[in-house]
């Protein structure tokens, strides 16, 4: 049943390949970009072509505190994948709970602009266009944020367990990258709706 | 996954592990449905892909008999909107993507020395989660139903322009199988898509360096890569139209001030590369097949490489020609036009690098071969009324023509269905470890040919003169009638054509003669291994040094490693 050999003996040099972590992950972020241009695209298009108010200008804030939190997150979350590259799991640990802690700031600052908007300003998704497009484009990019966090809980959890070691550095790293791209996002959300938008 | 006991029933052990009774029924099941072998998981999207032909097969014929006179009343105006709808959505996303991913799963791995995909488990949950999506779809007929006798099946095209899919329109529940269904179906095509680009980026074989990839993985990193950037837009679109149908939001609600336009935008920067991501396996296997029967090399391996990429690039900036009666700037259609007729740069690279391959070979004209040349044909033909049709005036005569039929019909049928039946053709004896019956192929090719040119040749005809398409019913006096009942009467040979192809299958599994690990003297990896091939697919993990391993091996004296 076995297959005929294929050997060579000139191949003794290493055969080194990329990762397929860091492939899988490079995909989902090309796939999600993908996502969050289509809503962006809505977002401008509909930018302005409402009949009936409220419009950004009346009720949003800028949330700067806030997204210098997110934005910080990425620079912990890069300090943590280093701690864990030189087998640091304390300073791993340290660095990687600051970035959840951040996160949730985030999350958080999300929670009570929506309070306002919706019980103050009387916006819903169904109010207006603005309502619509706005509420999908940064839910969904919550959403993405929400799922990084759950994912960062449970490499905590774990890391306190002692489950998590230096020999899982690559495995940290992708979920790293995940995140960056979830900062990366904010980006380009918050200069569309809070400062192109507005 | 050796030894362990399953939960089915007690004491049941479904692992055999040192065992050589035969598997009861249970046993065979637990396999198929928790198995995460690359070898399963494309046999099950495989079957799944012919199964979903098979019934939206029957929603074409029934189609046909409709038209076949003027003032049929064979299905009623609703039915009918329900067929074509159906039809059209279930050829796109529950026959072409399965099957297009079916036989990625099984040959991608196979094909660069690997054991199984980069991600066994997710490559599961991908096919289950696609698998899942059809019978949604199709659940719509008994749940679909809305108030006063609507709904019951989507009936609004497979391209579901708003504002139709607004609940203002669309009352009934249909529009929300068809959008949760398309929004399953396309998660699973992102998961395997993402597998297949890290399965060849990071699993390939010792000494199988980038340019010694053979063409079918290498155009399926293509394929992979619009599935990425393309089919994304679809599924963020079924999210705007989920809150829309469910939350009351405005994406595409003419009436509070959304757009009907953008929805044609966003679907058609999904459909345009969906085209190709059809398309891009039919080539990768007349890639694999054209060479093998020609006895030669094949021509311009960088070229076809180069050729594919370019393919997939352009076709992301097209889409907007599938719109131009929708009303666009000069400059739009200008663009547009132009882009669309750039496609057929890299695609004529391929159809003459396929032609030096045959041109000189000693040509075996087997039945994959067979369907391999008419493929060439018809490809040819079907890209050329592509680029009678990207030109904008001659769009705005033709729009929502027949003549648009019969073109996409061309690529659809005459190019990916064919070339699917020459893959199946020509990987079944790896499969089953047995050839499908030569007789029994040439019938089907024969059949599927005349059929095939009688319904989508005539249908040009019919659409240049006047015939818009998703009509139910016609006039006596059009002079459409003996052209309609013509295209029927092709439409009916193919589906005996496909017949005898299913018994074939199913008659060439006992009865088929043995194949043997390498039937067709070919020289990729998957030939390397018995057929079917172990679970673990090689004993030894091969190396290879050049583009074709199996001819380093037949043919030492005269290796290809030689000349690269």
């Amino acid at each position: 049943m076995a297959s005929i050999p294929l050997q060579h003996s000139n191949h003794q040099e290493t055969w080194t390949q990329p990762t397929r972590g860091t492939v899988a992950m490079v995909g989902l972020i090309i796939a999600e970009s993908s996502i969050f241009t289509i809503f962006v695209v809505a977002y401008v298009y509909y930018l302005g072509r409402d009949v009936q108010g409220p419009t950004p200008k009346e009720v949003l804030d800028v949330p700067i505190f806030y997204t210098v939190c997110l934005l910080s997150s990425s620079f912990f979350i890069w300090l943590a994948e280093r701690a864990i590259g030189h087998g640091k799991m304390a300073a791993f640990r340290l660095w990687w709970s600051i970035t959840i802690l951040l996160g949730i700031t985030f999350l958080y600052g999300t929670a009570t602009e929506w309070h306002k908007l919706i019980v103050r300003d009387q916006l819903t998704i169904s109010t207006n266009l603005f309502g619509t497009t706005y509420y999908s484009l940064v839910g969904l990019h919550a959403s993405h944020v929400v799922i990084g966090v759950i994912m960062m809980l449970v490499t905590v959890a774990l890391a306190f367990a002692g489950a998590v070691g230096p020999q899982h550095a690559y495995r940290v790293r992708t979920l790293a990258l995940y995140w960056h791209f979830v900062d990366a996002v904010w980006v380009v959300v918050f200069t569309v709706v809070y400062v192109v938008g507005r | 996954m050796g030894g362990e006991s399953i939960p089915i029933g007690r004491n049941f052990d479904g692992s055999l592990a040192g065992t050589r009774a035969r598997p009861n029924f249970l046993q065979v099941l637990y396999r198929w449905i928790f198995t995460v072998d690359h070898k399963k998981l494309g046999i099950l999207y495989i079957s799944y892909g012919l199964l979903f032909l098979l019934v939206a097969g029957v929603e074409a014929l029934m189609i046909r008999i409709q038209l076949f006179y003027p003032h049929n009343t064979f299905v009623s105006l609703f039915v009918y909107n329900r067929l074509f709808t159906m039809h059209g959505t279930t050829m796109v996303f529950f026959v072409g993507m399965p099957l297009i991913f079916g036989l990625a799963n099984y040959l991608v791995p196979l094909m660069i020395g690997a054991r199984d995909m980069a991600f066994p488990r997710l490559n599961a949950f991908s096919f289950w989660i696609s698998a899942l999506a059809g019978p949604l779809l199709y659940y719509s007929f008994v749940a679909g139903t809305g108030p006063a006798g609507t709904g019951s099946a989507p009936d609004v095209g497979w391209f579901a322009y708003a504002p139709l899919t607004e609940r203002a329109f669309s009352p009934g529940h249909a529009m929300d199988y068809w959008t949760v269904s398309l929004l399953l179906s396309g998660v699973g095509s992102i998961g395997a898509a993402i597998n297949i680009l890290a399965t060849v980026f990071c699993m390939r074989c010792k000494g199988m360096t980038l340019l010694r990839i053979p063409l079918l993985p290498w155009l399926y990193v293509t394929v992979s890569f619009l599935v990425l950037v393309a089919v994304s837009p679809l599924t963020a679109c079924q999210i705007m139209l989920m809150i829309d149908r469910y939350l009351g939001g405005h994406f595409f609600d003419t009436r509070a001030g959304g757009s009907a336009m953008l929805w044609a935008h966003f679907f058609w920067i999904f459909g345009h590369p969906e085209v190709y991501v059809l398309v891009l396996p039919a080539f990768a296997v007349a890639n694999e097949i054209i060479p093998v029967f020609s006895r030669k090399a094949i021509f311009g391996y960088p070229a076809m490489v180069a050729a594919s990429i370019s393919i997939g690039l352009i076709s992301l900036g097209v889409w907007a020609h599938h719109m131009f009666t929708l009303g666009m700037t000069s400059f739009g259609n200008a663009f547009f036009t132009l882009s669309t007729m750039l496609v057929a740069i890299p695609t004529g690279i391929k159809i003459f690098n396929w032609l030096a391959t045959m041109w000189g070979g000693k040509i075996r004209f087997e039945v994959p071969m067979l369907f391999s040349i008419a493929f060439l044909f018809q490809f040819l033909i079907a890209g050329l009324t592509g680029v009678m049709l990207s030109v904008s005036v001659w769009d705005w005569q033709l729009h929502n023509s027949y003549f648009v039929v019969a073109h996409f019909h061309y690529v659809l049928v005459g190019a990916i269905v064919f070339m699917i039946f020459a893959a199946l053709y020509y990987w079944y004896p790896k499969m089953t470890g047995r050839m499908l019956d030569d007789r029994l192929g040439k019938w089907h090719f024969w059949l599927m040919v005349i059929g095939f040119h009688l319904t989508f040749d005539v249908m040009h005809f019919p659409g240049l003169l006047g015939m818009p398409r998703q009509i139910y019913n016609y006039e006596p006096d059009r002079g459409w009638t003996l052209m309609n009942q013509i295209i029927s009467v092709g439409g009916f040979i193919q589906a005996i054509a496909v017949l005898i192809f299913v018994y074939n299958l199913v008659h060439s599994y006992f009865r088929g003669k043995k194949a043997g690990p390498d039937p067709w003297d070919a020289w990729t990896l998957e030939w390397l291994t018995s057929s079917p091939p172990p679970a673990y697919n090689f004993a030894i993990d091969p190396e290879v040094s050049s583009r074709r391993p199996l001819w380093d091996l037949k043919h030492p004296e005269d290796s290809d490693s030689a000349f690269e």
